[in-house]
């Protein structure tokens, strides 16, 4: 995730040159579990199972018609996979065992990646809120997470959220659930500087292992 | 008497009396050979007789079943035991020993079937020619077809007053109480299991509620509700109030093609649902306000099947939708199960109502030769369960149902052709 723009649109270009007219082999080789895709016989069982069905532009079945289709913009730049809450339904329900959950982030992942996925999509900032938060010290600072979150949109909206939500916040702070001192205290694990050289070497690794430029 | 039972190394053993182990015993017996059928249940004609109608041609199945027991009946190398069970098999081909477990009927030969100690008798028992759907009396007569034309005594009655009251009844001296269970052997020179196959358990997938909604029920439990003798007198009906069930929901799949539940397409299945969505024209009319919903993930009808799906389309009461149901939940206010689910035509979110809902469950294997099998060499089956053919199976040979799940065309095919294997082995004992 830590990208620039003209990087993603380059390594963009690449897969499009590379994969031309077959997006089914390019969600294969560069989407994780996307060696599935294929298997899927077109049930509905995912999509009908899904708790969240309602929100999805595109359900999982048709998503996976979309890409043997060869519809790859439409699929990557779509903010249906982006609505996956990982309850497992659909992957518990499938009966040829496909493990649609992990495809549908392996698929935001990769639009992510590309530079495609919808930038203002509220699931995919809440993601990179997630991982730069997670990243930065190795461990999930709840605090500043729930802070980022709230004034994601702005200084005023984040004040109105934060009244909105100050009986939960409030009982939270009571119960001990939520450690106001973790705004100050950096916390995390032990040797950060590490963590950050092995995400950066795992990094290289999969834009070598992809091909990503 | 069964234990005086004469057999040799020349003896065919057939296991299972339904289609397939009545062909397979028929044709090895009218070749000249010795032949014992042993049935489980106290009646031949397995699944068959709790068939409403045979597809494609829509014929009844007591037709063809009265032809067989006349068969049956007229000859002197076939032996049919009923209530019997295989327990164990050893040896090898030309030399077996089975183990055979008889139940008691604790009614004898002298029954004419009467009726008299069913009148005798109170207690009630879940018929289980009926899935369990309808209650007969603890003494009862199979079905109307059965072969042997005997009754029998359930055992939940024995030792109790209404037993004795039963045999009190009896004009012909037929009830006897003393029957014991008996294990006999039986030597063989060729085994053939025709042991069928059973629905698969639709309460294990639980997202169609089978075992909380009463309106929705398997295509077996449909069929008995056709038979004019069956649970609900041959109407379809809501069980839940018995309203006519003129809006079907048909799902299929339902257990088969699932790694969940059975991997392998069961292969009767759309056919099954194409016939009883004829059921809806029968029972309220060519132009009835009814209608038949097919789910489906795809219609697998080969062959000349395929006209009948051709026709079962023309019908405007028959509509098919491309996907398999996700879950089924009741209607508050009616009451009435609602398919839920994605269709794949246009990925269009449905919730839709309906009187009854058929679940076209899947096939399994009737028996697990697991714990049956002593001999050195063993059977070849499938992940399924399904019975292989393979040299190395020896003088084991599989028809029907117990090989792969197919129709009864295609199993009486199987049944002549396992006949046939069998009938070289014992050659080949009498040649040595």
């Amino acid at each position: 995730m830590g990208q620039t723009v003209s990087a993603q649109g380059s390594a963009n270009q690449a897969m499009v040159d590379k994969y031309r007219n077959n997006f089914l082999r390019e969600v294969e080789a560069n989407v994780e579990e996307g060696d599935w895709v294929k298997m899927c016989m077109q049930c509905g069982v995912c999509s009908g199972s899904c708790p969240l069905g309602n929100a999805w532009e595109h359900p999982p079945q048709e998503l996976f018609m979309m890409i043997r289709a060869g519809q790859r913009e439409e699929v990557l730049r779509s903010e249906s996979m982006w609505m996956c809450t990982s309850c497992y339904n659909c992957i518990v329900r499938c009966p040829r065992g496909l493990p649609i959950t992990h495809i549908m982030h392996g698929l935001a992942n990769y639009a992510n990646r590309l530079g495609l996925a919808p930038k203002m999509s509220p699931t995919r900032r809440f993601a990179k809120i997630f991982w730069d938060n997670i990243s930065t010290t190795g461990r999930v600072n709840e605090t500043k997470l729930s802070i980022r979150l709230y004034f994601m949109d702005g200084f005023v909206k984040g004040l109105k959220t934060a009244f909105a939500m100050r009986k939960v916040g409030l009982g939270m702070l009571l119960t001990r659930r939520l450690n106001p001192f973790a705004l100050f205290a950096p916390g995390g694990i032990k040797n950060k500087r590490q963590l950050q050289q092995i995400l950066k070497r795992a990094y290289e690794i999969e834009d070598q292992r992809k091909g990503f430029q | 008497m069964m234990t005086e039972m004469v057999a040799s190394n020349e003896t065919i053993l057939v296991i299972g009396g339904g289609i397939s182990g009545m062909t397979a015993a028929l044709e090895a017996a009218e070749c000249g050979k010795e032949v014992i059928l042993i049935e489980k249940n106290p009646s031949l004609g397995g699944r068959i007789s709790q068939l409403y109608k045979y597809f494609p041609k829509l014929c009844r199945p007591s037709c063809g079943q009265e032809i067989n027991l006349r068969r049956i009946k007229a000859n002197r190398r076939l032996r049919v035991i009923t209530m019997a069970e295989i327990v164990k098999l050893s040896g090898s081909a030309g030399d077996y020993a089975a183990t055979i477990h008889i139940h008691p009927r604790y009614v004898n030969e002298n029954c004419t079937a009467c009726g008299a100690c069913a009148d005798a008798v109170v207690s009630e028992i879940r018929d289980p020619h009926n899935y369990g759907m309808s209650p007969v009396k603890a003494a009862y007569l199979p079905n109307n077809m059965a072969y042997p034309q005997r009754y029998v005594l359930d055992p939940s009655i024995i030792g109790t007053e209404e037993a004795e009251n039963a045999r009190a009844a009896c004009p012909v001296d037929a009830i006897d109480l003393d029957q014991k269970a008996q294990t006999i052997h039986i030597r063989c020179g060729a085994v053939i299991f025709a042991t069928g196959w059973r629905p698969y358990d639709a309460s294990r997938i639980e997202p169609y509620g089978y075992d909380r909604y009463p309106d929705v029920v398997t295509s077996a439990e449909l069929e008995r509700m056709m038979d004019p003798f069956g649970p609900t007198g041959g109407k379809l009906v809501r069980p839940s109030n018995g309203e006519d069930a003129r809006n079907i929901a048909f799902i299929q799949c339902a257990g088969s093609r699932d790694r969940n539940h059975l991997p392998h397409c069961s292969r009767i299945c759309c056919m099954a649902s194409l016939k009883q969505s004829t059921y809806l024209s029968e029972q309220f009319g060519e132009d009835a306000d009814a209608s038949a919903t097919i789910y489906y993930i795809d219609i697998r009808t080969i062959d000349r099947f395929e006209d009948f799906e051709q026709k079962v389309r023309q019908d405007r009461k028959v509509r098919f939708v491309k996907s398999k149901v996700a879950s089924i939940a009741q209607d508050p206010e009616s009451g009435k199960p609602v398919c839920r689910g994605v269709d794949t035509h246009g990925y269009d979110r449905y919730e839709n109502v309906h009187d009854l809902v058929v679940l076209a469950v899947g096939m399994e294997p009737g028996l697990d030769l697991g714990s049956i099998l002593d001999t050195g060499h063993g059977v070849a089956l499938d992940t399924g369960g399904f019975i292989e053919l393979d040299d190395a199976n020896d003088g084991v040979f599989g028809a029907g149902c117990a090989t792969n799940p197919l129709d009864v065309n295609r199993s009486v095919q199987s049944a002549t052709a396992a006949a046939l294997r069998a009938i070289q082995v014992v050659n080949r004992v009498s040649a040595s």
